[in-house]
């Protein structure tokens, strides 16, 4: 699975993107959220507070509990400050 | 037409294309986002702009769909820049031609409150040595949910 990181949840991370093999009993955005969290401080830190985090999957906006597969791209960042 | 771009555009060249040759068109409204350099005390240097290429060209399509949904126009247009913006660029760019100007109006006021809370653009803002990113608006989600609770007059 790919997944992306954009504005400070990639520099709390510090990795753009990376693709990682979707572990067997996780299904949803959430579940794949607090495998995320458990993979270092960097990690925990962008993840402390899932109130400031938006999810896309395959480039659409989705919620938490939404679900995925090992084909999926997943992408998390802050609210969007454009226009 | 949706535009994703680093470099700038022209303002007037691009709104004249959207009634260029077609007298059906009773009206163009346009509205165009410019970088501040004072940010409530705080003075800018420059800003970078990031976005999520690929989803932000799927996003603009959608809502440049839903305008023309939602009324009846001409042609519509988003050109959305990236990169490193100084003081004073142009970032953004709505601009709708309809026979009249109610909706023409109406569209561009959604297309550009639509954008601002769904299109996946983040701005960070540079002074001295330091880099702060921008912090949503409750207020524009309060004037997207205005379209999508329908309480806003067509």
């Amino acid at each position: 699975m790919k997944i992306l990181y954009f504005s400070w949840v990639r520099d709390r991370i510090d990795l753009g993107n990376e693709e990682i093999v979707l572990p067997e009993n996780v299904t949803t955005v959430e579940q794949l959220v607090n495998w995320l969290q458990s993979k270092g401080d960097g990690y925990a830190s962008a993840f402390a507070d899932l109130s400031m985090i938006r999810v896309a999957v395959n480039q659409e906006h989705v919620k938490l509990g939404h679900p995925i597969g090992e084909n999926d791209e997943v992408a998390f960042f802050p609210p969007v400050t454009g226009g | 037409m949706i535009k994703v771009q680093q470099k700038d555009f022209n303002y007037s060249l691009e709104v004249a294309a959207l009634s260029e040759g077609n007298h059906d068109v009773g009206g163009v409204c346009a509205f165009s986002g410019l970088v501040r350099d004072l940010v409530g005390e705080k003075h800018i240097d420059y800003m970078t702009l990031e976005h999520y290429p690929g989803m932000t060209e799927k996003c603009l399509v959608e809502i440049e769909a839903e305008a023309h949904h939602r009324w009846p126009l001409e042609k519509t247009l988003i050109i959305h820049r990236y990169g490193r913006l100084e003081p004073g660029d142009q970032i953004v760019l709505v601009a709708v031609s309809s026979v009249h100007r109610e909706a023409a109006f109406d569209a561009c006021r959604f297309l550009i409150d639509f954008l601002k809370t769904n299109a996946p653009f983040w701005k960070l803002e540079c002074t001295g040595g330091d880099s702060k990113w921008v912090t949503a608006k409750d207020t524009d989600t309060q004037a997207c949910d205005r379209w999508l609770n329908g309480d806003k007059k067509e």
